[in-house]
């Protein structure tokens, strides 16, 4: 390998050092911010596009073939659809900026209302869910490489290598159906559906975090492999510090960061995660709400289900983006 | 390159993914043939039944055998998966190349808009199209086709960036190849393999959706059924017998699998994962020639550093291998000593291995090894390492100061770690100590610095910081590969001026290691050239352009261009290639690049033998000055 | 052969002024070399002159005309830097230097003119016609460079730009490569503009030789005449600091 280091490097272009602190990072959030909000627009324009793209009359599809006109022609005039689309789209965005969500075609109850009744069960269970994953998969997977590194321990290796692949695998509502079979109906040892004591939460809150936590402990793992094979890693050994403080001090930080970016985009995933698990815990939460509304082409609902889902990924990514511009200093002047 | 993807069969990964592929295919494509018409016969005396002998599955609420209907639910359910998998990689390809394609603001837009996209989970674009495109199996293929599309596209933009900034994608421009054909010839092909692993990755993830999809009902409808359906149906009779919603999920994680495995496999074979190298190896004792040392005979209470006959082995596939074979070397107090040779010849193995720093799967293998009277070959007695030795008299400085620092770190704390670990300072104090090397090196406004993390440094502040690092203690020795290669010549002659400076001050030896021979003339009392693993000459630099004995030696201070170079006459060159340490030959292993080799030099390797004024060489004809002279006009 | 002119040559990255109106005249048939530090232009007014980097000021022209930078044959190649990305490791180098080649305007070179064009080249560089079917993998660094020239040399070029091609290689060939480019001007009457932080390198080839620093050109003329007497500071600075030939070493306080 070694011919593939050239024996003279040409010099290499040095950024500038950079000036007063302070300006970098109030560039960072003003980027950051920009990017926060062009989302957000993308997001909202899209839920609202959403019932216009629905092929046919989408009133007409949630009523069904054998409303009378009359009824579909008004419901058509409560929900504005007959205006120019961009009047509903103005129309749209002020309601949204008073929290009002429009209503629910099957229901006729706010929309907002019916969020706010079933948002904590959802976010209850993705931020439970979430902790628990990084609390396993982070001194799992430093664990594991430290113990493997360069070829050691090949067993240990193997066993975490293929249980973390099965187990990312496996999708969660399925890791849910086998643990109610195994764990409540089996055994009878949590209840088999809804929310009601702490003990129900224990198995949707392990369905949701097991795949993601193999998965992480997996990025972990690679990460901290390739960051105890850099130049730094050397440098801190040359100055014979003890393992501890290079595995913890020099080498996590930098294997996190790697692994927050993709550890963000999987933790993402998990708020939509809830979608599915929410439906085999029969789970009152925003997750049964989105997927019956759907099948009942209830888009007032859909429409507010949606918003809500993306703004918590939205809200998610910014706090990964922030967290790594704490770790990692040049995350802040880097292209965004 | 199809090598390559045969050997996919041959790891293990490969070989279950790979099954599982196959066993998957097998059954969509027969397994309805075969077991339709059992899979939709009602059977009103079953319904709902138990797993029997007759329906090993159960039956469902038709009284339908459960059994067959999951393995002819394969058909459909891997038919989604490729077709939504295609959609996908279709869009992503075109999203994905459009940047390089359109160029300019267009093709920023497309990146802009697939980076927003790509921030939202899969999952909740899936929901978001499947009410565009409406409950059943053709919105559900719109949906997951177009849901993975965004991640796809990002990655193929990065894969594409990346190779579009290479300089044979450069040099095709300039020679006038069009844009497609650039992305065709070039670019694509270059970024198949990764691409082609995350596709396949991809459908699996995808199939997972598609049984999602189903189980919450928005997928596959009645009568039609996947995977995703059954378990949905099965989930209501999950108290009686869980077997019926179980027995679909497990197809649905064993065909997953056998995507992801397959994936795997590909990305193993072609390097994109990361693998760390083979097990350790028992290294056959080595049978170097016995070198005299010039040092031999004067007191060991001069040396700070007493190395002889080190070797570093690697575990090989066919065998060991050893690129450093057998150096033996002395430095005095205060001495700067330089090392010179060609890219591979073993210089940093040297150094890393002197610094104890080379790591498994390598071993070091030495006769002696002592660094400042200690034996580092053997543990202290007492139960503790070297550490504290090497921690505050040996400064290691490598070549790429822009990686050598812990980016998350200030440069304060970094060196301050070492007086807090090796000196008993407090925190304090040992900030202190830091802002004050820093300021011993040189480096203007410490205090200020010392809080600065090492992206705020200048490649050559980073190098002087570098140097204070190894002056936290008090070092006897100060190890330097290639400090300067990384820098511009005027900061590169700072950087020396200061390691000069530094050595005066501290009385520290100093191991330069340079492919440059006019750096190491420069700052070095003495060089060393290696070739191929050996040192095979040790001489004063101040012969190094006049008097030098060894071929090899001459060859190397010829075939650099100085400022006094005669430029009428074209520069010596030496034949051939280095040699690779695998494939070290039996006699002199510059033989085969070598003017003046003989019978005797393919045969015998020569020894490294001390000379007048004790100076070292090892060549069979190094004492014959007439002949080198010759040589080197052969060689020009 | 021709000559290539940078007339008030400005580039900008942003709001960084890369290069700020740079005049140079590279003759008919000589070689001129271009030193400076890391950051000071060097590639960057390269880059312009093939048509990679925007030009926001001022003109570049060849034997008075503006350059062609669109189409097949432009009249200016460039050999970069590094020998291990500047061949596309999946083609033959007879398939790269190939796809270079001049086409003459009466339609297309036939497989077998082809493949003697090929070879042309490569034995001009001192490589065995036979490794046209090699890919770059099997070639050495040296060599790969030598690949390169040949692929710069294929499309007929009037000029040829050489950006750092020998500091990644290491010294026993970057001789070789040395060798080479001189034959090349000597032989081919070749005009090329040779970019290189290394004095001595520059020396050897160049018999002009110009000085970069922050984007302006400081000091441009013969090239002994600027080795032997620099006029400006800042390639007193540059000859000071090189290694072996000056004892005195500059001592600053900041890198
Ligand atoms: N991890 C490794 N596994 C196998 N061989 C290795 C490994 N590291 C280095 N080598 C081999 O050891 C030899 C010497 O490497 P070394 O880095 O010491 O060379 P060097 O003289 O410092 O070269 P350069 O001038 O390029 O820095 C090389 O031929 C290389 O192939
Ligand atoms: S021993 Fe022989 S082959 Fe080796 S360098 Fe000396 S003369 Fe050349
Ligand atoms: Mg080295």
């Amino acid at each position: 390998m070694a011919t593939l280091i050239p024996a003279a490097a040409p010099p290499r272009s040095v950024p500038k050092p950079q000036g007063r602190l302070g300006g970098r990072w109030t560039r960072f959030a003003l980027r950051r911010t920009g990017r926060l909000l062009v989302s957000l627009w993308v997001l909202v324009t899209v839920s609202f596009l959403m019932i216009h793209l629905v092929p046919g009359d989408p009133v007409r599809a949630a009523l069904g073939m054998t409303a009378p006109t009359e009824l579909v022609e008004a419901k058509r005039q409560a929900l504005g659809l007959d205006d120019p689309l961009l009047t509903q789209y103005v129309h749209y965005l002020g309601n949204l900026l008073h929290g009002d969500l429009g209503e629910s075609i099957t229901t006729q109850l706010p929309v907002s209302e019916t969020i706010s009744q079933r948002l904590p069960a959802t976010a209850s269970l993705a931020v439970l869910a979430f902790l628990v994953a990084i609390a396993v998969a982070i001194p799992l997977g430093v664990a594991v490489a430290v113990a493997t590194r360069r070829g050691r321990r090949r067993r240990t290796e193997l066993a975490f290598a293929g249980s973390s692949v099965v187990l990312g695998a496996i999708p969660d509502f399925l890791v849910g159906v086998a643990l109610v079979a195994v764990f409540a109906v089996g055994l009878g040892w949590f209840p088999v559906a809804g929310r009601t004591d702490a003990s129900s939460y224990v198995l949707p809150v392990l369905a949701l975090a097991i795949g993601p936590a193999a998965v992480l402990a997996r990025i972990v793992r690679v990460e901290m492999l390739s960051v105890l094979e850099t130049d730094y890693v050397r440098t801190a050994r040359a100055k014979r510090l003890p393992a501890r403080r290079i595995h913890l001090r020099h080498a996590l930080p930098n294997a996190v960061t790697a692994t927050l970016t993709l550890g963000g985009m999987l933790l993402a995933s998990m708020i939509a995660g809830t979608v599915l698990v929410e439906n085999v815990f029969a789970w009152p939460g925003l997750g049964s709400t989105i997927v019956q509304s759907i099948v009942t082409k209830d888009y007032p609902v859909v429409q507010g289900t949606v918003l809500v889902y993306g703004l918590g990924v939205l809200v998610i990514n910014t706090l990964v983006d922030v967290a790594l511009a704490v770790l990692d200093p040049r995350s802040t002047i880097g292209e965004l | 390159m199809s090598q390559r993807w045969f050997r996919i069969v041959k790891t293990p990964v490969g070989i279950v993914g790979l099954g599982l592929l196959a066993l998957i295919v097998l059954l969509a494509v027969f397994a309805p043939i075969l077991w339709g018409d059992k899979a939709s016969t009602v059977d009103t005396e079953n319904i709902l039944a138990g797993p029997s002998a007759q329906h090993w599955f159960g039956t469902d609420n038709l009284g339908r055998d459960l059994f067959f209907r999951v393995l002819v639910a394969t058909r459909l359910s891997l038919t989604l998966t490729l077709v939504a998998t295609a959609l996908g990689t279709v869009i992503g390809l075109v999203l994905g190349t459009a940047p390089q394609l359109l160029g300019g603001r267009l093709g920023r837009l497309v990146t802009a808009l697939v980076n927003v996209f790509v921030a939202f989970p899969g999952l909740l674009l899936v929901l978001v199209f499947a009410v565009i495109f409406g409950v059943g199996a053709r919105g559900a293929v719109l949906a997951i086709g177009l849901a993975v599309a965004p991640g796809l596209a990002r990655l193929c933009q990065t894969l594409v960036a990346g190779v579009a900034g290479l300089e044979y994608v450069a040099a095709a421009r300039i020679a006038g190849v069009n844009r497609f054909r650039i992305m065709a010839r070039h670019v694509l092909p270059n970024v198949a393999e990764p691409l082609i692993v995350n596709v396949t990755i991809t459908a699996g993830a995808i199939l997972l959706s598609f049984a999602g999809l189903s189980f919450l009902g928005l997928g596959v409808q009645a009568p039609e059924y996947d995977w995703g359906r059954l378990m949905q149906d099965g989930l209501s009779g999950i108290f009686v017998h869980p077997l019926a919603a179980l027995a679909p999920g497990i197809m649905v994680v064993l065909a997953g699998l056998a995507f992801n495995l397959t994936g795997e496999a590909i990305a193993g074979v072609f390097g994109i994962s990361t693998t760390t190298g083979t097990g350790t190896m028992q290294v056959p004792s080595g049978e170097t020639p016995v070198t005299e040392l010039r040092h031999d005979h004067e007191a060991d209470g001069d040396l700070v550093l007493d190395v002889r006959d080190l070797s570093v082995t690697f575990p090989g596939v066919n065998g060991p291998v050893r690129p450093v074979r057998g150096v033996s070397f002395a430095i005095a107090v205060g001495e700067a000593v330089g090392v010179v040779g060609e890219s591979g010849s073993g210089k940093s193995l040297t150094a890393l291995a002197i610094a104890g720093l080379v790591e498994e799967p390598a071993s070091v293998d030495a006769r002696h090894l002592t660094f400042c009277g200690t034996d580092l070959l053997e543990e202290p007695a007492n139960g503790q390492t070297h550490d504290k030795l090497l921690g505050t008299s040996l400064a290691v400085v490598f070549q790429d100061p822009m990686t050598s620092f812990n980016p998350t770190m200030r440069i304060g704390a970094q060196l301050a770690e070492v007086g807090r670990h090796h000196q008993g300072l407090d925190r304090k104090e040992a900030s202190e100590r830091a802002v004050d090397r820093l300021r011993a090196v040189r480096v203007r406004d410490p205090e200020r610095r010392a809080r600065q993390y090492p992206f705020e440094f200048s490649g050559g502040m980073r190098q002087r910081a570098m140097i204070g690092m190894g002056l936290m203690g008090s070092p006897r020795l100060i190890i330097a590969d290639e400090p300067t290669t990384a820098l511009d010549v005027t900061v590169q002659s700072q950087v020396l001026a200061l390691l000069q400076d530094v050595r005066r001050e501290e009385g520290a030896a100093l191991l330069l290691i340079s492919h440059d021979v006019s750096v190491v003339a420069d700052v070095c009392d003495r060089v060393l050239v290696m070739y191929a693993g050996r040192i095979v000459e040790d001489l004063p630099t101040a012969d190094l352009r006049t008097r030098a004995r060894h071929p090899y030696t001459r060859a190397l201070v010829a075939a650099v261009p100085a400022m006094t170079t005669d430029v009428d006459a074209p520069l010596a060159t030496i034949p051939g290639h280095p040699v690779e340490p695998a494939q070290v030959p039996v006699g002199c292993a510059y033989a085969a690049r070598c003017p003046l080799a003989t019978q005797r030099c393919l045969e015998q390797d020569p020894t490294l033998t001390a000379g007048p004024g004790g100076s070292r060489v090892a060549c069979w004809h190094a004492t014959e000055p007439a002949e080198v002279l010759t040589a080197q006009e052969a060689i020009a | 052969m021709s000559t290539l002119e940078f007339d008030h040559v400005t580039v900008r990255y942003g709001a960084s002024t890369v290069l700020d109106e740079v005049s140079l005249i590279v003759p008919d048939g000589e070689i001129v070399g271009l030193v400076g530090e890391s950051g000071s232009g060097k590639s960057t007014l390269a880059k312009a002159a093939v048509g990679l980097a925007p030009v926001h000021g001022g003109q570049i022209l060849l034997d008075g005309e503006p350059i062609r930078l669109r189409g097949r044959h432009r009249p200016v190649q460039m050999v970069f830097q590094d020998p291990f990305s500047s061949l596309d490791p999946r083609m033959t180098i007879g398939e790269s230097i190939a796809e270079a080649l001049y086409r003459p305007e009466s339609g297309r070179l036939s497989r077998a003119g082809r493949r003697v064009e090929i070879a042309r080249l490569l034995e001009l560089v001192h490589l065995d016609a036979g490794r046209a079917g090699h890919r770059p993998g099997e070639l050495s660094g040296g060599q790969r460079q030598r690949v390169a020239l040949a692929r710069a040399l294929a499309g007929r070029p009037r000029l040829v730009i050489a950006d750092e091609i020998t500091s990644a290689l290491d010294v026993s060939v970057q001789g070789a490569v040395l060798n080479l480019v001189r034959e090349m001007q000597r032989e081919l009457g070749l005009s090329m503009l040779f970019i290189s932080h290394n004095l001595a390198v520059v020396r050897y080839v160049a018999s002009q030789v110009a000085v970069l620093e922050g984007g302006r050109i400081v000091e441009h003329g013969p090239t002994a005449e600027v080795l032997g007497r620099p006029q400006h500071d800042y390639t007193r600075q540059l000859l000071a600091a090189i290694p072996g030939g000056h004892d005195t070493l500059t001592k600053e306080t900041n890198a």
